[in-house]
């Protein structure tokens, strides 16, 4: 592991106006990711996880500190070097699968390539490939809503990955599902992680948890406990 | 960071084989919703449709009317004998002889006070039955001058017109208009047989080419003096020499109308004065409606400039391309605004979708280009169906209505670009509202 952080957030904070209602969800953040790292984060609903790691995907800005993400300070970027980073150094994974319907699974897996200007051949190779490695290479031609839940996620999971990213963004990726494929996902993870992948993954179950490297505790949008686990296995 | 993107920021975007995934996209997302689109669609298939049938309505009318004034003859001004309006006196006589009309004396008059008359040549028409044998046609006999095919823009389909000498010795010959020529001789060839009028013979010299097909269906109204000339052409005619007819037929005409005859006293019937050059016809034509007038008590005669017609139709077409631009302006602004309408609900539809695009990647114009894509596809489908339509359509009234319908080649154009305009204009306000979406909104988004 190197030593320099691959994400580190310094003080950031994230403030919601409804109205004349203003929400803090983020009160001064400071956390680093180092690369290859395994690190769930958990905390009690409306604590600030999605706002969080919807910061670190480059999805939102904060409304005040820093986030050098590559050492590079996002602060400075425009929204399409925003959307370079999203396409180009990160993988998402949602609690709902966020699959585009009208695409088929290997259309879905590849869409990151396209706006990375992959032509569409390179793109259909890597992306078959990647659905082979998730277990999916005989529903390349399936749609969406032809899938079970635990598939749908595992085409989310190749998608996430068809860029090669820096770093794996995952938002209750098991929340949707009954335990089995919630057990089979976390498997795909815990490889991910085996093969080096730096994975960031917000959770509610203690269980998954403890199967990451490190545990971040957000409570009322500050860091209450970053702890390192026993590896498991 | 503008949602807009600039000409080479949307080069960039659109290699030939992104804008053909795009394109592929498009169609793919819109088949998701084939019934919307289709009916998205229609409101600019009628539009461009539409525009490009009533213009090719509009341009066949006109061109029929043009054609026939044009063979009128624009430096010729044409003098009419008008029956005039009957007295309730008159119509219960049934042996009164009506006298009107243009006479000789007018004839010299106008060409002894206008220097600059070129050719005048007189005419009388008589209606009657020509015959061949057993066969029969219900004719105009137009008694005129050896010059009238000239005049008139006649063309000879064989034969000769009568000379001069023909003229003066009120010799029994005739030339055929191509309708009666093809009633009277349905089989062999006219030239040199010869045709019954009344109780004399006339030896066929000539006949008359028939006049294009967009001439004879005519049936669009234009008004005054246009539509006399049209039913005159119409009608088969037969021409013999000026003295022919005034020696054979007199002035006096019988006319059966129901029941009674009616007899009328017309010396000419038609007059065509020729000048010089275009310049003159207005004030010419002018000078000889003072002659008439100060002669004329009653109002028996009408001079017909073709000129001024061919002018006011020109107006009246310009009237009409206007009229037409604004019912295809109004119909492509209906149309556009069914797409905005449509993209806009689509854009709120797809939140998610873009809310995906984003986090996966996509910069705010790749979401612009992509649904400004999805909108110019719809009008432009719209404009090719629209132009297939409206090219059939003119075609379909020419043949089951008998109208003369022309499709200029810049109208299709003209429609299809515009419908393609209006899917880039009324497709950029819903294309930016999509860019502009906050990610982690849209992601929210159920
Ligand atoms: N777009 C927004 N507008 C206003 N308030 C928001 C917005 N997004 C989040 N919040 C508020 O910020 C706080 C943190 O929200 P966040 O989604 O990060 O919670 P969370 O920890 O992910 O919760 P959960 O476990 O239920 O997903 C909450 O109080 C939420 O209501
Ligand atoms: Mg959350």
């Amino acid at each position: 592991m190197s030593d320099a952080p691959l994400a580190a957030l310094r003080d950031v904070r994230k403030t919601y106006f409804m109205g004349a209602v203003q929400v803090d969800a983020l009160r001064g953040v400071d956390i680093a990711f180092h690369r290859g790292e395994y690190v769930s984060i958990m905390g009690p609903s409306g604590c600030g996880k999605s706002t969080l790691l919807n910061v670190l995907g480059c999805l939102d800005r904060p409304s005040a500190g820093a986030y050098f993400l590559d050492g590079e300070d996002v602060a400075g970027l425009t929204d399409d070097d925003l959307s370079e980073i999203r396409g180009g150094r990160l993988g998402f994974v949602f609690q709902s699968y966020n699959l585009i319907q009208q695409l088929s699974v290997l259309e879905n897996i590849v869409v990151p390539l396209y706006y990375q200007g992959v032509s569409e051949r390179r793109a259909h190779a890597i992306g078959a490939e990647l659905a082979e490695r998730v277990g999916l290479s005989d529903r390349l031609r399936h749609r969406p809503f032809e899938l079970s839940g635990g598939q749908q996620q595992r085409v989310a999971i190749a998608r996430a990955l068809v860029n090669d990213p820096l770093l794996i963004l995952a938002d209750e990726p098991t929340g949707n599902l009954d335990s089995k494929s919630g057990a089979e996902i976390m498997q795909l993870f815990d490889d991910l992680h085996g093969q080096g992948k730096t994975i960031i993954m917000v959770t509610h179950d203690a269980s998954i948890g403890a199967r990451s490297d490190r545990t971040v505790r957000l409570r009322d949008g500050v860091v209450e406990e970053d702890t390192r686990n026993e590896r498991v296995a | 960071m503008s949602a807009l993107p600039s000409a080479r920021q949307l080069y960039r975007a659109l290699t030939p084989a992104r804008l053909k995934r795009t394109v592929q996209l498009g169609f793919k997302s819109l088949w998701v919703h084939r019934l919307r689109s289709l009916l998205t669609v229609l409101g600019i298939v009628f539009g461009v449709c539409s525009v490009i049938a009533m213009l090719a309505v509009g341009e066949g009318a006109s061109y029929e009317a043009q054609e026939q004034i044009r063979r009128l003859g624009s430096t010729n001004i044409i003098l009419q004998s008008l029956k005039p309006l009957e007295d309730e006196s008159i119509s219960r006589e049934q042996s009164h002889v009506l006298e009107y009309g243009l006479t000789y004396k007018d004839m010299t008059r106008i060409a002894a006070s206008i220097p600059g008359i070129r050719l005048m040549m007189p005419g009388r028409i008589i209606q009657t039955f020509v015959w061949n044998g057993p066969y029969r046609v219900d004719a105009e006999i137009m008694g005129t001058l050896p010059f009238f095919p000239e005049i008139r823009g006649l063309r000879l389909a064989s034969g000769r017109f009568f000379s001069d000498i023909e003229t003066e010795t009120a010799a029994n010959v005739c030339i055929l208009g191509a309708a009666a020529a093809e009633r009277l001789f349905p089989i062999d060839a006219p030239v040199g047989r010869s045709v019954r009028i009344g109780s004399d013979y006339y030896r066929v010299v000539g006949v008359i080419e028939a006049e294009s097909a967009a001439s004879m269906g005519g049936a669009t109204a234009s008004g005054n003096g246009a539509g006399d000339a049209r039913q005159a052409v119409a009608r088969p005619r037969v021409y013999i020499p000026l003295g022919a007819a005034k020696a054979r037929f007199g002035e006096v005409l019988m006319k059966r109308s129901a029941g009674s005859f009616e007899a009328e006293r017309v010396q000419l019937h038609e007059a065509t004065v020729q000048v010089a050059s275009v310049e003159d016809v207005e004030e010419t034509a002018r000078i000889i409606g003072d002659i008439l007038r100060e002669t004329h008590k009653k109002r028996d005669y009408a001079v017909i400039v073709p000129l001024e017609l061919l002018r006011q139709a020109e107006q009246t077409k310009r009237i009409f391309n206007v009229v037409l631009g604004a019912i295809a302006a109004i119909s492509l602004l209906v149309g556009g605004i069914g797409i905005m309408n449509i993209m806009l609900a689509s854009v709120t539809e797809r939140t998610r979708e873009i809310g995906i695009r984003r986090a996966l990647g996509a910069r705010k114009r790749d979401i612009t280009v992509q649904f400004l894509v999805e909108t110019v596809i719809l009008s432009g489908a719209g404009g090719i169906i629209g132009v297939a339509l409206g090219v059939v359509i003119p075609f379909l009234i020419t043949v089951f209505a008998g109208m003369q319908t022309i499709i200029t080649p810049w109208a299709p154009l003209v429609a299809f670009s515009i419908s393609g305009l209006v899917g880039v204009v009324f497709g950029i306000y819903p294309a930016r509202r999509a860019a502009n979406m906050d990610p982690v909104e849209a992601l929210r988004h159920e």
